[in-house]
């Protein structure tokens, strides 16, 4: 009983612990974002605002009316979402067939994928600013999108692969004995259960391409496609100890907005998709 | 004493080559028409921009003067290797990778550990955890370089031991304090999410037996828990090393490599794209991705990490 007792206390101090862990620098840069830029240049250390320090909402209105914030917020949404595309259909194709065919060089295409997830980025970023300028999409979407597929596609393929192995196939077979065509069994038996691993993938997928900032700072040079990542890491000149801090926070609070309301609604699959097949020992 | 094991499931030992059959041969050909639109991408991106680097490196290039472009062999390796701030910026690197994962280790385990047994509000811990993954790198080194400043930051006055106008990025140790901590907030937990993974797979029976043995505590924990879920821990530990190896943005936002918190990523983007020194940055680019390749087998190697059984693929 006494040790029970024990270990209940111990668990809550461990969610306690957990909670402020994950939640206390987003509170913090939340509540620097609603100190007054005047009271941040004049130095006002602490971790709420100080009395007649705040500001209510001024430094939202200031980072949305800005256009290169705006501008970066449009590119990020419209690069990201269209890499997820793309990179969840290529990878479905190659999930399928790991999951379900035998071929000679699905080992390679495997280990492809591994070692290209745990490749150094930053040793790319050379070659291909030099290759994206002769191309002609240095600073453009396409020169974003196209490396964020490549390297999100081998987390996307895993994830995948990893949930269409556990798909009971032959109720496919079923349904069609069953009397249904081959695409309404595809349709209404497959499609369904392949669905939540497909949108896994995505927002796996999507979350790498938002939070991405070596190829947002390389590969691009203008407000043309810079990232939001990027954008708020060159907000303000070059000194980086003198930031207009609360501005930056505003604005970093509206970039992780979308991040936070995505993993509220999907929590669960989230987590699967990150632990999926990469512990089944 | 011996360490309690799982019987290790083996896999069946491949099958003998598939007879050559209509089939197979269907079989094989649809699947390399779906896996090679994402394999040409994958490679596209990676194996031809690394050629490509490996064939600049041997180049003295600089975009600010491209035609006088000349091949000087070896000597951007010699120039690079032979100076102290490569040295510097790899053991600035290599030191950051081993404390945050060994941090992100202890720490990760023992919030799965709790996620492992809490039961009420599983649900709000399992979201909250996900909220420093979900952060972007840079939203994180913003919030801690802001957190650590001596003007607005809030850390000083926390902490028992600082003054309350101690400049954490005035000199180099507290710098990389201050960059370790926001690496270590953001990523752990992704450690522990896949440790948790691992701590669902040790037996509740073979715990149980443990503590009817009257094993305690630290033992079951020892000699029960962590050799059960040794595939979870070692996989956790390199795909997380090779990630801290790789660090730039937070240095890049918290400190701009100033005091010699330069890490060996930031040294390779400032040659590139800072100074359009092509040659010498490719160069870098290829050691990069050789230490990558060597810190790689030295985890493998050390801990005998069969990394196809743990993704069970094959």
């Amino acid at each position: 009983m006494n040790n029970d007792l024990k270990s209940r206390i111990g668990t809550a101090i461990g969610v306690a612990a957990i909670l402020a862990w994950c939640l206390l620098p987003v509170a913090w840069i939340i509540s620097l974002s609603f100190k007054s830029q005047e009271a941040v240049t004049n130095g006002s250390p602490g971790f709420f605002p100080s009395n007649g320090g705040g500001a209510g909402w001024s430094n939202y209105s200031d980072v949305l009316q800005d256009p290169q914030f705006r501008r970066a917020i449009f590119n990020s949404i419209g690069i990201s979402l269209i890499a997820t595309l793309l990179s969840v259909i290529l990878a479905t194709l190659a999930a399928y067939a790991i999951a379900r065919l035998e071929f000679v060089g699905k080992r390679f295409v495997l280990t492809t994928a591994l070692v290209i997830a745990m490749f150094p980025v930053v040793s790319l970023v050379g070659p291909l600013f030099d290759m994206w300028r002769t191309f002609g999409i240095y600073d453009t979407w396409p020169g974003l999108i196209i490396p964020y597929m490549s390297f999100t596609l081998p987390l996307a393929i895993w994830t995948l692969s990893a949930f269409f192995r556990e798909i009971p196939w032959e109720m496919e077979q079923a349904a069609q004995v069953d009397g249904a065509t081959s695409w309404q069994a595809f349709r209404k038996v497959i499609v369904p259960l392949a669905a939540p691993g497909v949108f896994t993938a995505a927002i796996l997928t999507f979350f790498f391409a938002w939070n991405d900032f070596v190829f947002g700072i390389s590969l691009t040079s203008t407000e043309n496609a810079r990232p939001i990542p990027a954008a708020l890491s060159f907000f303000v000149g070059a000194d980086p100890f003198n930031r207009p801090a609360s501005l930056l926070a505003a604005g970093a609070v509206v970039a992780t907005v979308p991040i936070v309301v995505l993993v509220l609604f999907f929590q669960r699959k989230i987590v699967a998709g990150l632990t999926a097949g990469a512990v089944k020992g | 004493m011996s360490t309690v094991t799982a019987p290790k499931s083996r896999k069946a030992e491949k099958a003998p080559k598939p007879p050559d059959s209509d089939r197979s041969r269907a079989e094989n050909s649809l699947a390399r028409k779906l896996v090679a639109p994402a394999l040409a991408l994958m490679l596209l991106v990676t194996a031809f921009p690394m050629l490509r680097a490996l064939y600049l490196s041997l180049f003295e290039y600089s975009l600010t003067a491209p035609d006088d472009r000349k091949f000087v062999g070896l000597s951007n390796y010699g120039t690079a290797l032979s100076d102290a701030l490569f040295w510097r910026d790899t053991g600035n690197t290599v030191m950051i990778m081993i404390v945050t994962v060994a941090v992100e280790l202890v720490i990760g385990f023992a919030f799965a550990m709790v996620m492992h047994k809490v039961i009420f509000a599983r649900g709000i811990i399992r979201t909250s955890i996900l909220i420093p993954y979900g952060v972007i790198t840079v939203v994180s080194g913003f919030a801690w370089q802001f957190a650590f400043s001596n003007t607005n930051g809030f850390v000083n006055s926390w902490l028992p031991f600082t003054p309350e106008d101690f400049n954490w990025f005035g000199q180099y140790w507290s710098s990389i304090v201050a960059i370790m901590a926001s690496e270590i907030w953001k990523t752990t937990p992704f450690m522990s999410l896949l440790l948790l993974a691992g701590l669902a797979q040790v037996s509740n029976d073979m715990l149980e037996a443990a503590q009817v043995d009257g094993a305690s505590w630290w033992q079951r924990l020892f000699k029960v828990i962590l050799p059960n879920m040794r595939a979870a821990i070692m996989v956790a530990v390199l795909f997380r090393a090779l990630d801290a190896y790789r660090i730039f943005d937070n240095i890049f936002v918290m400190t701009a490599g100033a005091n010699g918190t330069e890490s060996i990523s930031f040294l390779t983007y400032r040659q590139v794209i800072e100074q359009f020194q092509l040659g010498i940055g490719s160069a870098l680019s290829v050691l990069l991705f050789l230490s990558v390749l060597v810190v790689a087998f030295v985890i493998v190697k050390l801990f005998r990490v069969n990394l196809a059984d743990a993704r069970q693929e094959g």
